[in-house]
């Protein structure tokens, strides 16, 4: 009797076990990159602005380190976002990891989509780990502006005292920093789909790093060209098709923006969180598909 | 072609949603820097770089500690340069309109009295006049900018209050602060309180401290007795309406009679 011949595994289409596959290699082989670093210069400008504050009033350090924290971490994710995708392609096409995997029955959109989760799993690790610094920080500083506020009150009324420390309490954690947060890593996010679709057509890394850069600052004064553009404020054919195409191929970064403003004591509407980090996930998902189709059609 | 087809029809689906939140978030008062060419050459290339890139708050936070800096060496007019810068970047921060309107309002004006370079007292009293005007112009601007908080409301009451005498416009920032649902029991107070002060608005003051009075013990102070004694004698109220006022509430030493008020600019 002949030996059985083992049963053939039929392949599937898209399989979420290969790209999770794919995107935890990614996310090992970015720890082996050393790319979580960059965490000791944000503890470090944490504890250096901390320091740096006794000097000002309480809601002056609360401000101070909150736009710090958040700025540092809004310019942290968005360039882990672009230097870490940047490298994917072209390291796994010198490598020859990209022919290795591509040679097996993996599709190149599973290929990409693992790719941009591995990233995006770094993203969020170091987002929550900065947030979690970051919590620390302002906890600390809240601490100690309390401490003092309860010796100077000492002789004052129970009212006076209970008010001062509602003031401090209401000026270091609000709800709101949570969805500022959020809006921090969608941002990053969008960044790294982006780059990713720069990447599939770049000759080399570095090309892609500074048009991924050119992007970001196009992208905050798109809602200029919009503006300009839709309320027909330019004269000439040809500043009006500059303005459209600025409008209609670059990603509106102001929007992601909220930080400041939350910082500055603005509450987000729940809502408009919700459609702002929709917009984020559908400009990711837009970008993943046309560095798909490029991708597609890329000989390797 | 594909590709760009693709993000072209993108950008044409996206645009509405774009101007709908832009529009949302204008509403919410987010968004509220104007970056313009004046504020470029203000606060330099770079900066104003940084600013459009997304970290106006870093580039304000950097500015206000130079302040911070101009302060302990009391450079009052680079002061109120850098102020403007800020406040123009972060037009929606509370803290920066109300420090920089208290740095100028209540420091660089007694500097300006204290000038001992200006040999002049009629000179230095200009200037401090002059300070306490753009400290009341930070607040008026930082309201226009900030109308849905209480806080500059309040600032500017105190500031008409305690700096310009002005005490009918005071009590109405009170009065405007009070209203906020978040904001302390005693604008409300406050505003009674100064009205109180206004020649020709003695009878709504009076209305007013009565009511006051009526809310109960909580409110018996010994402001709001000083100032319905006087008011009950300045109106004539009959002896039978008066409410009567425990001596021993009365504040030590008496509550001083309101300044003469400077012309407002």
């Amino acid at each position: 009797m002949p030996p059985s011949l083992p049963t053939p595994v039929k392949h599937v289409f898209f399989s979420p076990a290969r790209i999770w596959a794919i995107a935890t290699n990614t996310l090992l082989e970015l720890f082996r990159l050393k790319v979580f670093y960059f965490l000791l210069i944000f503890a470090l400008l944490l504890i250096g602005s901390s320091a740096f504050m006794i000097d000002f009033s309480f809601q002056e350090q609360f401000q101070l380190l909150k736009d710090v924290s958040l700025g540092s971490m809004s310019i942290f994710t968005w360039l882990l976002a672009v230097l870490a995708t940047a490298m994917l392609l072209p390291k796994d096409i010198e490598d020859r990891t990209l022919y290795t995997i591509l040679a097996k029955p993996v599709p190149r959109f599973e290929y990409l989509v693992g790719k941009l989760l591995g990233v995006l799993l770094l993203l969020f690790i170091s987002t929550v780990v900065m947030s979690a610094l970051f919590a620390v920080a302002l906890y600390g500083r809240q601490q100690v502006v309390i401490a003092e506020t309860i010796r100077n009150y000492a002789g004052a009324h129970q009212d006076q005292l209970r008010d001062a420390l509602r003031g401090i309490r209401e000026s270091t954690f609000t709800f709101s920093l949570i969805p500022g947060i959020a809006i921090i890593y969608v941002k990053a996010a969008l960044f790294a789909a982006l780059t990713l679709f720069i990447s599939t057509f770049a000759s080399s890394t570095i090309f892609t790093i500074m048009v991924s850069i050119a992007c970001y600052f196009i992208g905050h004064l798109q809602g200029i060209a919009r503006d300009y553009w839709l309320g027909n404020a330019a004269t000439g054919a040809l500043p009006r098709i500059f303005l459209a195409l600025v409008a209609l191929i670059f990603p509106d970064l102001q929007l992601f923006n909220l930080v400041d403003d939350i910082v500055a004591g603005n509450s987000v509407p729940m809502l408009l969180f919700a459609k702002t980090a929709a917009l984020g996930g559908l400009y990711a998902c837009i970008y993943l598909l046309v560095a798909y189709f490029v991708f597609a059609s890329k000989e390797l | 072609m594909a590709v760009a087809a693709v993000l072209l029809l993108f950008g044409l689906v996206r645009l509405p949603i774009e101007n709908s939140l832009n529009a949302q978030y204008r509403d919410a008062f987010f968004h509220g820097a104007k970056l313009n060419l004046g504020l470029r050459q203000q606060i330099g290339q770079t900066a104003f770089l940084a600013a459009l890139g997304g970290f106006r708050a870093l580039v304000a936070d950097g500015l206000w500690i130079q302040a911070h800096m101009d302060w302990s060496r009391t450079e009052w007019g680079k002061m109120l340069f850098i102020f403007n810068n800020v406040t123009a970047l972060q037009p929606r921060n509370m803290m920066f309109w109300d420090m920089s309107a208290w740095h100028m309002a209540y420091n660089a004006s007694v500097a300006a009295l204290q000038d001992t370079t200006q040999p002049r007292l009629a000179l230095r009293l200009k200037h401090q006049h002059e300070y306490f005007i753009i400290g009341r112009d930070l607040l008026e601007r930082g309201i226009a900018n900030n109308p849905d908080r209480y806080k500059l409301y309040e600032s500017l009451a105190n500031v008409l209050r305690d700096k310009l005498m002005d005490h009918y416009n005071a009590a109405l920032q009170y009065a405007a602060a009070s209203k906020f649902p978040d904001s302390p029991t005693y604008e409300a107070r406050f505003a009674a309180y100064e009205l109180s002060y206004s020649p020709g608005h003695e009878r709504e003051a009076y209305n007013d401290l009565v009511r006051l009075y009526k809310m109960g013990e909580k409110e018996w102070l010994p402001t709001l007795f000083s100032r319905l004694k006087y008011l009950q004698e300045t109106l004539n109220i009959p002896a039978a309406q008066r409410i009567k006022i425990p001596e021993d509430q009365l504040p030590h030493p008496p509550h001083p009679k309101p300044q003469p008020q400077p012309p407002r600019q």
